[in-house]
């Protein structure tokens, strides 16, 4: 731990606890957690950016099905790899945790959720995500007339403006009546 | 994402070329006015923010980085542009603040783009602002002073922005420069100290709220092993986890309060042991007052000492601090149920200010969708349970839907369920005349004397209400199979049964307790009379034998005295509570432990597979766990006015559940297989706490009403109601006036208007919440119509220049037809070509229009690219020929404009 605060820095702590939604405690674990990740000549770099593969090495990111989105959507990478800087591992933790608020939260779920990043959900999107949350296996699949009939249904419910397609604004007010979307939308490290 | 950087080398282009006409302009200016100052930096500014503005709205598309909002963004631009325009006339200048701010924001946003340009603007603001603070008037220093503030609440605010980190960090550093300089300008003149020092004051307080915040969440116990079950289980398990620990920290609080205004007091300062009659161990006893079954039983030495209300003397004030012990007693009793009401209200108003309006069916889908994945599932085989779930949800919600309440054999159904419910009712009755029959058996035993008796005769009432407790609800579990209903309304019937028995058993023994309390005041009245009838003869005797002798003493352990019912409910209780946590640990080790331990070890020689098979490992009982917590904490908020050491124990039983169910929820369960939501179920646990407080201070409120004191033990012991000591405190510690005041106060005429009025308030409230809840359903169904209706406008519209476009067509073919009549056959087809494309031209036109249901979208590509090269020869020299080919690519993004951002 001591090695630690000493590399962060008070200063730049101080910082990220004035940006983001995490304590001291919470973005010193991260810190640690972070360096774990990096390899023997990538700590002395500054800035270095963690490729997707061993971020996703993490157990609390291992069984997520959005796993691969999370990277993307929080990556400020130029490739479009999904690789992670410490500063945007810690964006990744402050929006997933606690203390986040509603509007932060739901703004990236809806990025995570719109897969071909055009800024709507549309039937492409939302038949990802229905394939993500029933697993990889063919047991747990849809067969196409239900998957037809869900996302119709969904359009249904959540598409106000009839347009075809989810819109952020939309999908917030959605989100924003959900009794258990923010207890769910967390990540702790 | 890819479409950034040349966007923003556009936008830079753009920028560039307006910024060398700003500053030729602002040149110009500055030469002409370079001798008064003063006011040609605000005009300066005024160009700058115009500047900023633009730029800002640059940024803003940037951020959506949506294709379809491209030119959405750049239209705003250029009204941006046109605006900025009308204010060189006009120059505003109360707008200074506004466009100070938005600097910011336009600076970090834009730094690698315009780095030249920004620096420029930095070097002009240093010079503005070692000008400013002597140049400035108060009124403009108001202005500054806004400005600094809103610097602030952006800082404040910054946290909650969707930024990556690099682009917050250096806003923030903008920002934190800017007020920095800006305050120690202000804080330069005379009057203006308080507000530096204000400034100073907030700042710390900011950091000290901070490290206080750290601090705060380093105290909270058990982080790390809730966590650990979180990503193992789900979160509806660590709910579970997450409401002890919740009730742990309530029943610390009750403990510090009994503990340290109750306990040690009476301890340290009151009379010691063996002083007086009520603080020793009677005669009779004495010999077996040591003994491991009595002291375990709550009697002997643990009876008389300071863990029962028996013990405690009635002295008004004790030790060298005038310690008012009564009144302290009384008010920690009533505080403690004070105070948990307070937390449960608190508590289940927070979970419903979040939950939002919860019974809300109308995204039943959406949120399945959206909110279904339990992001904090770390372990594969959670997650592929989870995913399993949420097949079978969906496929029970399509089917629902589908079906919407197709009933086969709805006799059946019906008869099964009423045959459950009577099953259920007689399971409850019998309990219920268990516990009754038992508990006067015990009765009977205590009053022979309990040493005849067996170890299971003695402790009869508390293993049988146990047993009940953990069998009856696998019976109801098993009697539910019969009644077929959906899992959720299972489980709800479920909760409700095991609650209803668990109260009916609660209320049979406060029943057959009060039975008991009856007896033994008939008792005490008995025994009243002797002790008069002993004193008097004690006396008589002294005074025969001797009357100048010294007045005998007589050892208190000698002393005949009362049968103290308080002290025999606070033992009943504290038994209670021991059996109880006894059975729970006991059934975790052999149904959770022991099972899981012959099902992993006998699976090797076993003829079938016992991990898949028929006993497999136990799951974790969320509901059946907390509806046990929350009776055990019903006991102990009944019971601790009678047992001040009740919350001690109780404090001491969550800390060792704590550990052992998180060891054996690791250790020998399997995540649930149906997994259901936590925080739906959150406030429904709390509303249950809620009635078992009510149900439980009931009869203690009562016994303390209505039943007086016992004479010759505890704090109230001589006084005809508990209560009494409030007055007595009144009337002897404060002045006269004050009890006058009281007495005014607690008249009838006055409590009962304020009860009225209280009531009214709630009337009101409930009232306006239904109404906004009107309100909004109403308002819903207004934006559904309008959009409705907004579509139906543009199909018209839509409609009617394809028509005026068909006419157009029509007129411009006719006289091609008469330049060139062999193109009558391309013709055709550019009809039809000309239809679609007028469609799209007028999508683009107005870029909130709904774009036609997706089979059009999808029919229409084929059609009208396949004679793409044909109408293009012919829009050569037809009329609309220039219709064809337009913004194809553009197509797409107009669909995407968001409508309702704009409405």
């Amino acid at each position: 731990m001591g090695t630690t605060a000493s590399q962060l820095g008070k200063d730049l702590l101080s910082e990220y606890q004035e940006l983001t939604f995490l304590t001291k405690q919470e973005i010193l674990l991260a810190h640690k957690r972070f360096t774990e990740l990096l390899t023997k000549d990538e700590k002395d770099l500054p800035n270095t950016r963690i490729p997707m593969e061993r971020i996703l090495t993490l157990p609390e990111l291992k069984s997520n099905p959005f796993r691969k989105r999370i990277c993307h959507v929080f990556s400020t990478s130029e490739q479009k790899d999904g690789s992670l800087t410490f500063e945007d591992f810690l964006d990744l933790l402050s929006a997933f945790s606690d203390s986040a608020t509603l509007e932060i939260k739901s703004h990236y779920a809806f990025r995570i959720f719109d897969f071909d990043d055009d800024g709507t959900l549309d039937c492409g999107d939302l038949e990802k995500l229905v394939n993500c949350l029933t697993g990889e296996t063919d047991d747990t699949r849809l067969t196409p007339e239900e998957m037809r009939q869900l996302i119709s249904n969904i359009l249904e419910e959540s598409d106000i403006d009839k347009d075809g397609t989810v819109n952020l604004s939309e999908f917030q007010h959605v989100i924003s009546r959900s009794p258990d979307f923010v207890s769910s939308f967390k990540i702790v490290l | 994402m890819q479409v950034r950087p040349e966007k923003r080398e556009r936008g830079k282009r753009r920028r560039v070329k307006n910024d060398q006409e700003a500053e030729g302009r602002e040149r110009d200016e500055e030469e002409q006015t370079k001798i008064k100052s003063g006011k040609t930096t605000k005009t300066r500014k005024n160009e700058k923010s115009r500047k900023t503005e633009k730029e800002e709205g640059e940024g803003e598309s940037e951020e959506r980085n949506t294709k379809g909002k491209k030119k959405h963004g750049s239209a705003k631009k250029e009204e941006k542009e046109e605006d900025g325009g009308k204010r060189t006339v006009k120059e505003k200048a109360q707008d200074v603040k506004k466009k100070k701010h938005k600097k910011v924001v336009e600076t970090s946003s834009e730094q690698e783009t315009s780095e030249d340009n920004s620096e420029d603007n930095e070097e002009e603001d240093n010079e503005e602002k070692e000008v400013r603070p002597e140049s400035l008037s108060p009124e403009e220093l108001e202005k500054l002073k806004e400005a600094v503030d809103e610097r602030k609440k952006l800082i404040q605010g910054l946290r909650g922005k969707p930024w990556p980190m690099k682009k917050k960090l250096v806003t923030l550093r903008e920002s934190q420069e800017f007020v920095e300089k800006y305050e120690g300008a202000l804080g330069k003149g005379k009057g203006r100290k308080l507000y530096a020092y204000k400034v100073m004051m907030t700042k710390k307080w900011m950091k000290f709220q901070r490290d206080f915040e750290n601090f705060k969440t380093a105290c909270i116990p058990w982080e790390m092993k809730i966590k650990e079950i979180e990503s193992h289980f789900g979160s509806s398990v660590a709910s579970y986890f997450i409401f002890l620990r919740w009730m742990y920290g309530i029943n610390m609080i009750l403990f510090g309060l009994t503990f340290g205004l109750v306990m040690v007091p009476e301890a340290l300062m009151g009379r010691p042991y063996g002083s007086i009659p009520r603080k020793t161990v009677p005669r009779a006893e004495e010999a077996s007052a040591m003994d491991f079954a009595v002291l375990w039983d709550w009697g002997g030495y643990a009876q008389y000492s300071v863990l029962f209300y028996g013990y405690y003397n009635s002295q008004r004030a004790i030790g060298w601090l005038k310690f008012r012990m009564p009144l302290s007693y009384f008010l920690v009793g009533v505080g403690t149920v004070a105070y948990s009401y307070m937390v449960v209200i608190r508590t289940m108003a927070r979970n419903a200010n979040e939950s939002g309006v919860g019974d809300d069916n109308s995204f039943n889908f959406s949120w399945k969708m959206f909110t279904s994945w339990d992001y904090l599932i770390g372990n594969p085989e959670t997650a592929d349970n989870k995913f399993a779930s949420i097949t079978t949800s969906f496929k029970e919600a399509i089917l629902e839907e589908q079906e919407s309440r197709k009933d086969d054999n709805i006799h059946l159904t019906r008869f099964l369920r009423v045959l459950a419910n009577f099953l259920v009712l007689c399971c409850l009755a019998g309990s219920g005349y268990l516990i009754y029959f038992v508990v006067r058996r015990s009765q009977k035993f205590a009053l022979d004397g309990l040493e005849n008796h067996t170890w299971w005769e003695r402790n009869e009432v508390n293993m049988v209400m146990s047993l009940l407790g953990m069998f009856c609800p696998m019976l109801f579990d098993v009697i539910s199979t019969l009644e077929n209903y959906h899992p959720r309304v299972a489980l709800q019937w479920q909760l409700g049964r095991i609650f209803a028995l668990f109260l009916g058993n609660l209320y049979t023994f406060i029943i057959a307790l009060m039975d008991e309390i009856n007896l033994k005041r008939e008792e005490e009245k008995i025994i009243k009379f002797n002790i008069t009838m002993w004193e008097a003869s004690l006396y008589n005797r002294t005074v025969l034998e001797n009357s100048t002798a010294p007045p005998i003493t007589i050892h208190p352990a000698d002393v005949p005295r009362g049968p103290c019912w308080e002290t025999m409910v606070g033992q009943e209780f504290v038994r209670l509570i021991i059996s109880d946590t006894m059975t729970t640990y006991i059934t975790l080790l052999i149904g959770d432990f022991l099972r899981a331990v012959l099902v992993r070890f006998l699976n090797y020689c076993w003829c079938w597979d016992l991990e898949a098979g028929f006993p497999s490992y136990s799951e974790f009982d969320v509901s059946g766990n907390v509806l046990g917590l929350i009776f055990n904490q019903g006991m102990i908020w009944m019971g601790a006015f009678y047992a001040p050491c009740l919350p001690a124990l109780n404090v001491l039983r969550l800390h060792v559940s704590m550990y052992l169910q998180c060891w054996a929820v690791m250790c020998c369960n399997v995540p649930q297989e149906r997994v259901f939501k936590a925080s739906g179920s959150n406030n429904f646990y709390m509303a249950m706490l809620l009635v078992i407080l009510f149900l439980s201070t009931l009869p203690a409120i009562y016994t303390i009403v209505t039943i007086p004191p016992s004479f010759d033990c505890g704090p109230f012991s001589g006084k005809k109601r508990m209560f009494d000591v409030i007055h007595e405190t009144l009337e002897s510690d404060f002045p006269a006036w004050f009890s006058k005041v009281f007495s005014y106060a607690s008249n009838p005429g006055l409590v009962l208007p304020f009860i009225l009025l209280m009531v009214l308030a709630i009337y009101y409230l409930q009232s306006t919440s239904k109404s906004y809840k009107e309100a909004n359903v109403e308002l819903k169904k207004k934006l559904q119509t309008q959009n409705e209706e907004n579509k139906k406008k543009n199909k018209r519209a839509a409609l009617k220049a394809q028509m005026d476009l068909e006419e157009a067509r029509k007129a411009a073919s006719q006289a091609a037809e008469q330049q060139n009549n062999n193109a009558s056959l391309q013709e055709e087809e550019n009809g039809e070509e000309n239809h679609g494309s007028n469609q799209r031209l007028y999508h683009s036109k107005n870029g909130r229009n709904p774009p036609p249901a997706a089979g059009d979208q999808e029919r229409q590509p084929p059609a009208t690219r396949a004679p793409v090269p044909r109408t293009y020869h012919h829009g050569n020299h037809g009329a609309p020929g220039y219709l064809p080919g337009f913004s194809r690519q553009s197509e797409p993004r107009m669909y995407r404009v968001p409508s309702l951002q704009r409405h």
